[in-house]
């Protein structure tokens, strides 16, 4: 069973002004585990991946709140990045690489893929109308820092 | 998000610099968009050294610039990609398409197949 050491929680409004936001306040807590530079990449890029694609296929509007629920355990940082928006309504098509239903927006596609590359584990809990909760597990490996004395 | 733009004959050399995600791709597509209505343009170099985050919005603008100046028979180009950016880029394939170089100069020097 995993210690969970510390939680924050982060609402704000789905405009896309708030992504760079939500990555920082993300990377700043997770910082307590002293994770690698290239671990807080990772972090960062994972939590502007989730946000983004709560903001423009999740609510498709700005006035609607992302929130976002960080819980850092002793060699762990666990990740919800949850929106009340419209919901996915065909999950594996959407981790697909390359699909998006945007194509318009000329959108990559990658968003799942990235999210599964850079983090350990990755869950969708959605359907439709119902909103999306992405979690995402990073295991920060070198942690030694005060979390872990504490 | 800042945007630097330079000639070179038909190379157009774009340096950006900040963050690039979501809010910022759209500015960033347009301007690319404005300056490739240029169409003497046949080359693009985008000098990612100062970019110090992207996410998958970035690989979005770059393949599609990739294509306007594959229509003109021309070659897109990166350089100055740190480790952040190599593992998205590598994620996204976009090494199959865009030749990455260390720095701007090594890529006009690729560009005009001087060794």
């Amino acid at each position: 069973m995993m210690d969970k050491r510390n939680e924050m929680r982060l609402q704000f409004l789905s405009k896309s002004q708030n992504e760079s936001f939500a990555r920082a306040a993300v990377a700043a807590f997770a910082a307590q585990l002293d994770p690698t530079l290239e671990e807080i990449a990772d972090i960062k890029t994972a939590v502007s991946e989730a946000v983004t694609n709560a903001i423009i296929h999740g609510y498709e509007r700005a006035d609607q709140f992302v929130e976002i629920i960080t819980r850092v355990y002793n060699y762990s940082v666990v990740i919800e990045v949850i929106d009340q928006g419209k919901g996915i309504d065909d999950v594996e098509l959407a981790r697909q690489p390359l699909y998006t239903s945007k194509p318009e927006l000329e959108r990559s596609g990658m968003g799942f893929t990235v999210m599964e590359t850079f983090m350990d584990s990755i869950e969708v809990a959605t359907g439709p109308g119902q909103g999306t909760k992405i979690k995402m597990t990073k295991h920060i490996k070198n942690n030694e820092g005060e979390m872990g004395k504490s | 998000m800042q945007i630097f733009s330079k000639r070179n004959k038909d190379i157009l050399i774009i340096t950006l610099e900040g963050e690039l995600d979501h809010h910022h791709a759209k500015g960033v597509r347009q301007a690319l968009d404005r300056m490739l209505e240029d169409t003497s343009i046949r080359y693009l170099v985008l000098d990612l050294s100062g970019l110090c985050f992207m996410d998958s919005s970035g690989i979005g603008v770059f393949i599609g610039r990739y294509k306007v100046i594959k229509k003109r028979d021309g070659q897109t180009c990166i350089a100055g990609v740190n480790s952040q950016l190599d593992k998205i880029l590598e994620v996204s394939g976009l090494y199959n398409i865009l030749k990455a170089y260390d720095n701007v100069e090594e890529a006009i020097n690729g560009i005009r197949g001087v060794a």
